[in-house]
């Protein structure tokens, strides 16, 4: 009889640190101590706290181990598993739940801050259940939503039920998914498609993979709902052939699911057909635009075209189409399970239920939290992300990748919805939220986002392919320290001149960071271009390196760790740098025992 | 899947198997797993508890799970239960068929097993 699950991290953040050979170590040293009736070992998703991974979870007791190597199994299965002796070197714990530590003498997993601030709903089986198990999907109230809708419900009662949730598109635009799959229903064609957006391409930004990797029959479920309810008896799964793992468990997904008969004819005896396909994306960002996705899933190239006609009407190979984003579909079920107002009863006015987001950058906590919609922005970088490494200060948030804005330190109490983050110029975008901290130049910021939009305009459009160009040159040019005040007003008109005449969203989309920048830190452009100095000291051309004379005590150590021998002096005297020969790399700053070099 | 009722069996028998994972319960039931209890026998308390709890269904309302030492070796095997709101009981001295018991009467029946517990043994 099982009386413990060993629940290890399959995702791919903790895949790639090693959580293949913890899973096999795992079930070699059961094995040895002779546990292997008594202990489960279960592979699931994503848990969230990638910073920590590789991730082990130890049920019933729900004792948390973080950063476990293979060295560690050999202790964890003959303390814990076999004694009862829990680990305490590998527990995670946060600041929140040392009071747990002491009252219980274990902080489960969800005692720590990280996870009790959550309110998982998308993310509920992500960490829980083995993704390659239809069984377990089941036994979390999987494919009830199906089964309800298929019997008890009218396609008109579905639709009203996701309209009155108030569910807003996940993927960045925010628009109304229950107005979406209005629009195309009524439209009569001899085919309808449901399409699933899983070409996730914002840099930083990895919950739909999580999504697909940790509980892809979720998407499976939510994609033959939203096709009973518009009419479609074909969907389509559009997702980044970079995200192998995520493939793999979808398409075993997809597999079981048709045995098990919840896709193909007939499902549930109700006459509805529903069956689902996955087309592998080559890595194009624009192909994440809702028509280019469509047309590459239809062979072609991936390129966007105009709207109207809008997919509702003409879509996936000319028929009426729904395509909504992997985040969205997520909540379909549990929508359609605890209802309309359930939903509706977290988040803000015009924003409602929770959102992942997928914290990087400088903060402590890297990983996936969801959150309910209207949590402020320092709630979630202070309390649930741990706060800010090294005692630096807050300077920046960017949302929304390469089509969003910042938020600045000042604006740290917002309440994150679509709404609000609209209203100061940014965006929810599809939830990537990248920390910069003090050490971090806005500049250099927009100019890396730029040279992402150049990379991956798709060359249809002028104002976007050439626009976006010339844009990053003269980024180039202020962080060279060869701009002029007259570029910053250049560099304006022409973010708003590509925003109007783009094509597409990428191109609509692509001056933001830009002009976010420029709204909230054009201080430090103007210090870029006028006094020809970088304030965070990130853009090289604009820092020297200096020695402070009083302190350095001529060690030479940073003169032998020079890698263009730029440092120079005797020993026991201050040495001095060659400007000219500097190609500030730093390597000085970072050996000098003395603190005495400084960088300006 | 041709009917709910299918979707309903598959769930039913999955239950069991991943309530574990949700770690709430009415009880808690400890069994004492360091070297002294093992070598006392709690290996077979311990599996008879997570036996007899799965097979009478309350798999969703006991959590079954091991500790190190207690600091009582010389009355190991120990089991302690733990109920909200309510003192714990601790059993000593367990054996497979007094943990049957103490499922049987305790934590289906909510009457505490006196003459194993341990203020039974100082008597």
């Amino acid at each position: 009889m099982i009386r413990a699950h060993v629940l290890i991290c399959g995702g791919t953040g903790c895949t790639s640190s090693g959580s293949q050979d913890i899973q096999k170590a795992f079930r070699e040293n059961i094995e040895a101590c002779g546990l292997a009736e008594e202990v489960k070992v279960v592979q699931t998703g994503c848990f969230g706290l990638c910073a920590l991974g590789p991730v082990v979870i130890v049920y019933p007791d729900g004792t948390f181990y973080s950063r476990v190597t293979s060295d560690d199994v050999k202790e964890i299965v003959e303390e814990h598993l076999l004694k009862g002796r829990i680990v305490e070197r590998l527990v995670y714990s946060d600041t929140g739940s040392e009071k747990v530590k002491e009252e219980i003498g274990n902080v489960a997993l969800n005692d720590t801050v990280f996870y009790k601030s959550q309110n998982r709903v998308v993310l509920r089986n992500c960490g829980v259940i083995n993704p390659e198990n239809i069984d377990e999907y089941i036994a979390m109230d999987g494919y009830a939503a199906l089964g309800k809708v298929l019997t008890e419900m009218t396609p008109e009662d579905v639709i009203k039920v996701v309209t009155d949730s108030g569910l807003r598109g996940r993927g960045g635009g925010g628009f109304p998914t229950g107005r979406k799959w209005a629009l195309t229903a009524p439209n009569k064609a001899d085919q309808k498609y449901v399409v699933c957006n899983a070409d996730e391409g914002d840099p930083g930004a990895f919950m739909d993979r999580s999504v697909l990797e940790g509980d892809p029959h979720c998407l499976v479920e939510a994609m033959a709902i939203a096709g009973y309810a518009i009419g479609a008896t074909e969907g389509y799964v559009y997702v980044r052939a970079e995200y192998p793992i995520a493939v793999k468990r979808l398409q075993k997904a997809i597999d079981d699911a048709r045995e098990y008969g919840l896709l193909g004819k007939d499902i549930f005896s109700s006459g509805f057909d529903f069956d689902l396909h996955i087309r592998l994306g080559a890595g194009a960002f624009v192909c994440g635009e809702e028509t280019a996705l469509m047309t590459s899933i239809e062979g072609n190239r991936g390129e966007p075209r105009p709207r109207p006609p809008y997919p509702a009407v003409k879509g996936l190979y000319g028929k009426p189409t729904v395509e909504n984003n992997v985040e969205t579909f997520a909540n379909i079920p549990q929508i359609i399970l605890r209802g309309a107002d359930w939903f509706a009863s977290m988040g803000t006015e015009r924003s409602k239920g929770t959102k992942v987001f997928a914290l990087g950058g400088n903060i402590n906590n890297t990983g996936l939290v969801e959150i309910p919609m209207g949590t402020t922005l320092r709630h979630i970088i202070e309390d649930i992300g741990g706060g800010i490494p090294n005692g630096k200060k807050f300077k920046a948030a960017q949302t929304g990748g390469p089509s969003g804005g910042c938020i600045p330190a000042s604006l740290i109490d917002t309440e994150v919805d679509y709404d609000n983050l609209t209203a100061i110029g940014c965006m929810m975008g599809s939830g990537g939220l990248i920390v910069m901290d003090e050490d971090s130049c806005m500049v250099d910021m927009a100019k890396f986002f730029l040279e992402f939009t150049v990379d991956e305009s798709c060359g249809k459009c002028t104002p976007c392919r050439v626009g976006t160009k010339r844009l990053l040159e003269i980024l180039d040019k202020i962080t060279k320290g060869n701009g002029t005040i007259e570029d910053i007003d250049r560099l304006e008109q022409l973010c708003n001149y590509i925003k109007q005449n783009s094509l597409c969203g990428l191109g609509q989309t692509a001056p933001n960071p830009v002009l976010a920048t420029l709204k909230f830190f054009r201080d430090e452009y103007v210090a870029h271009v006028v006094d020809k100095t970088c304030p965070a000291g990130v853009c090289k051309d604009l820092v020297a390196y200096s020695i402070d004379a009083d302190k350095c005590k001529g060690c030479t150590k940073c003169a032998r760790n020079c890698p263009v021998g730029a440092i120079s002096g005797a020993i026991k005297n201050p040495h001095t740098i060659d400007q000219n020969v500097c190609i500030k790399c730093g390597a000085c700053v970072e050996n000098c025992p003395f603190g005495a070099i400084y960088k300006k | 899947m041709k009917s709910l009722a299918e979707l309903q069996a598959i769930k039913e028998k999955m239950k069991n198997k991943v309530v574990l994972r949700e770690g709430t319960g009415d009880y808690r039931v400890v069994v004492g797993m360091a070297t002294c209890g093992i070598a006392a026998g709690a290996r077979p308390v311990l599996n008879t508890l997570v036996e007899e709890v799965n097979n009478s269904g309350l798999a969703d309302k006991i959590t079954v799970s091991q500790t190190g030492c207690i600091g009582i070796c010389q009355y190991e095997p120990v089991v302690e239960v733990f109920e909200a709101g309510k003192e714990k009981v601790t059993y000593v001295k367990m054996d497979a068929d007094k943990a049957k018991r103490v499922v049987e009467e305790h934590l289906k029946g909510g009457k505490v097993v006196a003459e194993y517990t341990i203020s039974a043994q100082k008597v």
